[in-house]
């Protein structure tokens, strides 16, 4: 379960408390970011039991699932995504505004699944870039939050710069974006 | 009005086409027939136009591949006379290096959509076909998949390799 959000660590005196302004910004990010399920199987009707009251995805600040990409700040791709379907979340990804963030539920999205045959992309890490892997066929509730925590702590400890660093902008373009 | 049976179907096949027809079976009573490429519309166009035979529903085209035999794709018809309730199977062969065959569209317009699926996995051309490109696969896909020699696994696949279970 998450904790109690604290107060990033910074000097407090009489009126006043000073800290970074990374720190403020990812703690005000982690906990509301706006997730676009991408559900194409089984994962997703997984993902439906995290959104419902039983798990309560919204406890982490998603209470808002955006099913446009355009507003999203994680794509949560579930499922199994055929040769064919590539294009299209190449597309999504694409509008998506940065920062934003990658997340691949189940064994499928991750890398095929059981499907290794000639019509599955073998993994979504071949048309863009994951940050958070979800094992399973198909994971439980417990897992896909557990990876939303995974992302959260990736997006608290980000730095502001990241996004226009030479080092994200080879990451983009080993991916053919922009 | 007598019940049309297998026997009077490949007898008026044979009464029209002779040799055209090169082998019959019925496995598990479908009379499955082996004919001429070259007369497959002919054929399709006679069952379907016959006044006792009205072989006027294809329930299915598909493709086939025996890597063994010298014709070695087939394109295969299903044909059902809802008239009659009798179906019959047509297989025609063709070689691999020269895999064409008349489209069936002309009969069937149902065909079209089924011999683009077939172009799509066996690499069967479909001469006349009004529009054969693919229809399921994505468009840049070069190899046939169906064919035998196509590797059944994905090339891109890393997590099955040896490596990971040190072998």
């Amino acid at each position: 379960m998450a904790d109690i959000q604290k107060a990033p660590d910074g000097i407090e005196g009489p009126g006043f408390f000073a800290t970074k302004l990374d720190d403020v910004v990812g703690l005000a990010r982690k906990n509301s970011i706006w997730p676009l399920p991408f559900a194409t199987s089984c994962c997703g009707i997984e993902f439906m039991a995290t959104m419902a009251s039983t798990y309560d995805f919204g406890r982490f600040g998603s209470e808002r699932p955006s099913f446009s990409p355009r507003q999203a700040d994680l794509l949560m791709v579930m499922g199994t995504i055929a040769k064919k379907m590539a294009p299209v979340l190449r597309q999504v990804y694409e509008q998506m505004a940065e920062p934003r963030w990658v997340i691949a539920v189940g064994a499928c999205a991750s890398s095929g699944g059981i499907f290794d045959t000639y019509s599955v992309l073998q993994g979504i890490d071949e048309v863009i870039p994951v940050d958070v892997y979800v094992p399973g066929c198909p994971p439980r509730p417990e897992q896909i939050i557990d990876g939303f925590l995974r992302i959260q702590d990736m997006v608290a400890k980000e730095s502001l710069s990241r996004r226009g660093s030479e080092e994200y902008k080879r990451l983009l373009a080993k991916y053919d974006f922009q | 009005m007598a019940a049309l049976t297998n026997a009077i179907v490949l007898e008026k096949l044979t009464a029209k086409f002779g040799t055209g027809i090169q082998s019959h079976e019925a496995p598990y009573g479908m009379l499955t027939i082996v004919a001429d490429k070259n007369i497959n519309v002919d054929i399709l166009k006679f069952l379907y136009d016959d006044e006792t035979l009205q072989f006027q529903f294809m329930t299915d085209l598909c493709g086939i591949h025996y890597p063994h035999q010298e014709l070695e794709l087939g394109i295969i018809y299903h044909l059902h006379s809802l008239q009659n309730n009798v179906r019959v199977r047509f297989k025609f062969f063709v070689s691999a290096a020269e895999p064409n065959i008349a489209t069936a569209t002309t009969v069937f317009a149902s065909a079209n959509w089924q011999e683009r699926e077939t172009f799509d996995f066996y690499g069967i051309i479909f001469d006349g076909h009004p529009d054969l490109r693919r229809i399921l696969n994505v468009d840049e896909m070069e190899a046939f998949p169906l064919r035998k020699e196509f590797p059944l696994e994905d090339p891109n696949r890393i997590d099955k390799k040896d490596y990971f279970f040190g072998r």
